[in-house]
């Protein structure tokens, strides 16, 4: 049996920009079923993280509970992780948010775990637009107890065990639009030449970026009549358009600019290149988007690609006005100011 | 690209790095795993009915598989494939009931064999079980040829080069010894149904025109026929201070002779630089382990002779110049000649073949250079009934070179006896067969260990430097050998990839260690290899494509530094990657092997 990986890696690896090789972002060996979805996800976020020239300290990992929830074991094996209870990564994801602004917070959650135990949680996190990204490992079924229906899983689609899911699914792109989230994107784990510029987007996005990526269960939910396999989700893939990722804005000016495509300035400005397969829909209008989204599902399909994304918008940081600095790199005099800045604050509040 | 076509054995072949590098094809993995489970004797006959000698070959062999290792491409050092091989060796228990016995039926065809090196004794071996009548001619007074005479016994026990050559001459061989051939006529005249050369490169080279060659010429000796005569014990002292010129294996076994026969300063005079020496990088190790010390860029003068004696050398320094062909030139420095000491001289520089026993008139062409005109697949000559293997053939090459040319030889005369196509030669024997036992379980170690190769280790200089006969190397012991068997990645357990059933989860691209697999749109192979996960620029490793897959892309891996490890078909939710155990085996004329160890 091997679940070991072996030492050796390929003697002539490419570097990043900050001289890491894309198994420096790799973690341990996952445990997952072979042909998980999840590891394809893992593995791009991975490859995100490498390209994106991203030191691996900087990052924080947290997870609810479920499959989906393992995976932060199985990448960025040197960042910061946290594993919380069920449902409960976003008040995680905020309270570290609060205190180091200074790092990339990926919230790897998945259907149950977003959709059912922890919605309550999830459309908060939404709303105060945390600056994290939040990705949906979203495989349809609850595939840590064997494979039971969750609430993403399809009106009408076939359990492995023969039965018809009679209950309608809950779209978390669509809800995600819905109540504000500022960048929405949708993507399927056996596509990873679409996932990984999402993610870098998505990384780079100041604000909520919800990413619900579509993730075949193997063992419980790949069988004909699912409407989450690999071949019914190839089948019914319909993206709206490519994502790159621009760095630096120099690049844009000597590049061929098409009818079709579009750039988006993002905070620190950097730009988002999306090449649109359909004229009608634009990244930039919620009700486009939303549109957009309610038609494909009205066909049967299942819309990938970045569906919406709004820059500019104040993050909880923003909104609060908290601290530049994280609390890490304050030192006790910034932190205890004494007693002439607790009477000031008393006063204030008299 | 097209689909790789795994049809095809070769392509499997050489995937096996080492096998595909050794000359005969040895089965290299398959036998360091029969080591591992400490199955010597099984380990013994997988090398024996394919390298004839390897007993010898584990002690002494060029050891083309080990640069070709893989192991050598992810980590420092290869696997040690030869001294792993004279474990089998040392370990192994009585084999004679399993190598055939004459007397064999026989088919009433003669042969004769000139010569009994390994490449003669190959063609006895494989040839004799048939029925053929062997007849074998040498000049020495026991077979074994250069490994006799040239390879020093410190190196190689008589006792295992007897046992290995009695294998065969027990066959039933008719062996003349003490007899050298004069003439390939009068054999010719003998009615035989074909005749093998394999004498060897018997003459080493001279420096006639050197000033003080024939003044000093009883200190002046030739590497090889030095060698001989001190294996053959006419030779026992040698004076106190030894020059040896030559930069080869051969040099190398003349410097540690002479330390044993008397000689107190011993130089290795040479005139490459010292990275450009022929010798394998281990025997230059050795000799400067038993204080010779090797000068390169040295290029010979002259002899000194004072009072009709041998004083010395004088040598020109000199330093490589390359042009931009990469062609080098030794350019002297301009300084005043060095002269060293010597009580005598050896010279190595190289071994010549010679035929002047051979008449011209017999209808057996020779090219401009004296060398017989040999084909290189069938190794026939131009008189179609002669046919040359081992340095007598295409020059001076090593043992492992001399018995992969006896069996092609030998698979010739079979096919010539029996008025066969020489050209249509036959397939060799291949097997492909899964290893999966269970989810996670392979029939073979996949787990890939992180030690570094083990040394050998070696007898005290003190001992062995007194002894002409001690062998200097002990060999592995069986926990150190089972060891460094370990280490071997099992290349030759193929990964086999099957198009229909791959979901392209993509599960095997983000599990490879090494990065191995690429599932990308199809290109040309310039062009795929630049644009794999990790770029393909080992010109000398396949790529393995698979036609189109469901979503338009293919399957591409780059074989270069795949450990074998297995993760790949672990992650495979569909077994579309398996783990199959591959197996070839040259042709032969006879198969020797029961079809089960």
């Amino acid at each position: 049996m091997t679940y070991i990986r072996p030492a050796f890696k390929h003697p002539h690896l490419p570097k990043n920009q900050i001289g890491y090789t894309a198994k420096d972002y790799e973690g341990s060996l996952s445990t997952l079923c072979a042909g998980c979805g999840h590891d394809s996800i893992t593995a791009a976020i991975a490859r995100a993280c490498f390209e994106m020239n991203v030191q691996p300290h900087k990052v924080a990992k947290l997870s609810g509970i479920g499959c989906s929830s393992k995976t932060p074991a199985y990448f960025l094996g040197n960042s910061h992780g946290f594993n919380s209870v069920h449902g409960r990564m976003p008040s995680v994801a905020t309270g570290a948010n609060m205190a180091n602004r200074d790092l990339v917070y990926f919230g790897v959650s998945g259907d149950g775990d977003s959709a059912s135990i922890g919605m309550g949680q999830f459309v908060h996190a939404i709303r105060r637009n945390l600056n994290m990204v939040y990705v949906v490992m979203n495989n349809g079924c609850y595939g840590l107890t064997k494979g039971q229906d969750s609430a993403t899983a399809d009106l009408g689609s076939k359990s492995k065990a023969g039965s018809i899911n009679p209950f309608q699914a809950i779209d978390l792109a669509s809800l995600a639009v819905e109540l504000g989230a500022t960048f929405v994107a949708q993507s399927f784990s056996g596509d990873k030449q679409q996932l990984i510029p999402l993610l870098k987007a998505a990384m780079n996005h100041k604000g909520f970026a919800l990413l619900n990526v579509i993730s075949p269960c193997v063992t419980f939910n790949n069988n004909p009549g699912s409407t989450k396999s690999y071949d019914y989700v190839r089948e019914h893939v319909e993206a709206t358009g490519t994502v790159d990722f621009v760095p630096e804005k120099s690049e844009i000016l000597h590049s061929q600019e098409e009818g079709t495509d579009k750039y988006v300035e993002m905070h620190d400005g950097t730009y988002l290149k999306l090449h649109k397969l359909d004229q009608h829909w634009d990244p930039e209008d919620r009700i486009s988007a939303a549109s957009a989204l309610q038609h494909a599902r009205a066909k049967g399909e299942i819309l990938t690609g970045l569906l919406y994304v709004h820059t500019g918008h104040p993050d909880l940081h923003d909104v609060l006005g908290t601290a530049g600095k994280p609390l890490n790199a304050m030192l006790e005099k910034e932190l205890c100011p004494g007693n002439e800045a607790l009477q000031e604050v008393n006063a204030g509040l008299r | 690209m097209e689909p790789t076509n795994v049809k095809n054995p070769e392509y499997y072949h050489k995937v096996v790095d080492c096998q595909y590098a050794c000359p005969a094809h040895t089965p290299v993995p398959e036998y360091i795993r029969l080591i591992a489970a400490e199955k010597y004797t099984e380990a013994y006959l997988v090398n024996w009915e394919s390298n004839v000698f390897p007993g010898v070959l584990g002690r002494t062999c060029d050891r083309p598989c080990e640069p070709a290792c893989r192991r050598g491409r992810v980590e420092e050092e290869p696997v040690a494939i030869c001294r792993l091989k004279r474990v089998a060796a040392d370990n192994k228990e009585d084999i004679t009931r399993f190598i055939p016995r004459g007397p064999f039926p026989p088919n009433g065809k003669k042969i004769a064999l000139i010569g009994g090196g390994p490449a003669s004794l190959t063609v006895a071996r494989d040839l004799a079980p048939l029925g053929y009548e062997i007849h074998l001619f040498d000049e020495q007074k026991a077979g074994g040829g250069m490994m006799r005479s040239q390879i020093p016994s410190f190196r190689l026990p008589d006792a295992v080069l007897n046992e290995e050559v009695g294998f065969i001459l027990n066959m039933g061989i008719h062996a003349v010894f003490n007899k050298r051939v004069e003439s390939l006529k009068a054999v010719a005249d003998e009615k035989y149904d074909a005749i093998f050369v394999g004498t060897g490169a018997p003459r080493g080279r001279d420096l006639s025109d050197l000033p003080g060659r024939s003044e000093g010429a009883a200190n002046i000796h030739i590497g090889i026929e030095w060698l001989a005569n001190v294996a053959f014990e006419h030779t026992h002292a040698i004076g106190k201070k030894v020059i040896v010129l030559g930069g080869g294996n051969t040099a190398m076994d003349c410097c540690r002779t002479s330390r044993r026969l008397g000689g107190e300063q011993v130089k290795v005079v040479v005139r490459s630089p010292f990275s450009d020496m022929k010798a394998s990088p281990w025997e230059k190790e050795d000799a400067m382990h038993e204080d010779i010390p090797i000068l390169d860029n040295h290029v010979p003068l002259s002899f000194e002779v004072k009072n009709g004696r041998l004083t010395g050398m004088t040598f020109d320094k000199v330093h490589p110049v390359y042009d931009e062909n990469g062609k080098r030139k030794l350019v002297s420095t301009g300084e005043a000649p060095v002269f060293i000491e010597a009580d005598d001289v050896l010279i190595a520089i190289g071994q010549e073949n010679s035929f002047p026993w051979i008449e011209r008139d017999l209808g057996l062409e020779f090219d401009k250079w004296g060398m017989p005109v040999v084909d290189a697949l069938t190794f026939q000559s131009t008189m179609p009934n002669v046919f040359f293997g081992g340095d007598a053939a295409f020059g001076p090459k090593n043992v492992i070179t001399a018995v992969a040319q006896g069996h092609q030889a030998a698979v010739s005369i079979d096919l010539y006896c029996n008025q066969k196509s020489l050209t249509e030669r036959p397939s060799p024997f291949t097997n492909l067969m899964s290893t999966k036992m269970g989810i996670h379980e392979w029939s073979y170690d996949s787990l890939v260990v992180n030690d570094q190769r083990f040394a050998v280790p070696q007898a005290p200089k003190s001992e062995t430097l007194r002894d002409r006969k001690k062998e200097v190397e002990l060999g592995f012991d069986v926990k150190t050998a089972f060891q460094e068997a370990q280490r071997c990645l099992n290349c030759d357990v193929q990964t086999v990839f099957t198009e229909d059933r791959c979901i392209e989860c993509d599960a095997c691209m983000d599990i490879c260690p090494t990065n191995c697999i690429t599932f990308t749109t199809n290109g040309d192979e310039a062009d795929l290899r630049t644009r794999l996960i990790a770029p393909a620029e080992n010109m000398s490793q396949d790529l393995l494509v698979s036609a189109t897959l469901k979503t338009g892309k293919v399957m591409v891996k780059d074989e270069d530094v795949c450990l074998h490890c297995g993760l790949c078909a672990e992650r495979c939710p569909t077994s579309a990657w398996d783990m199959q155990k591959f197996l070839y085996n040259m042709a032969k004329p006879a198969s020797y092997l029961p079809s089960k160890l």
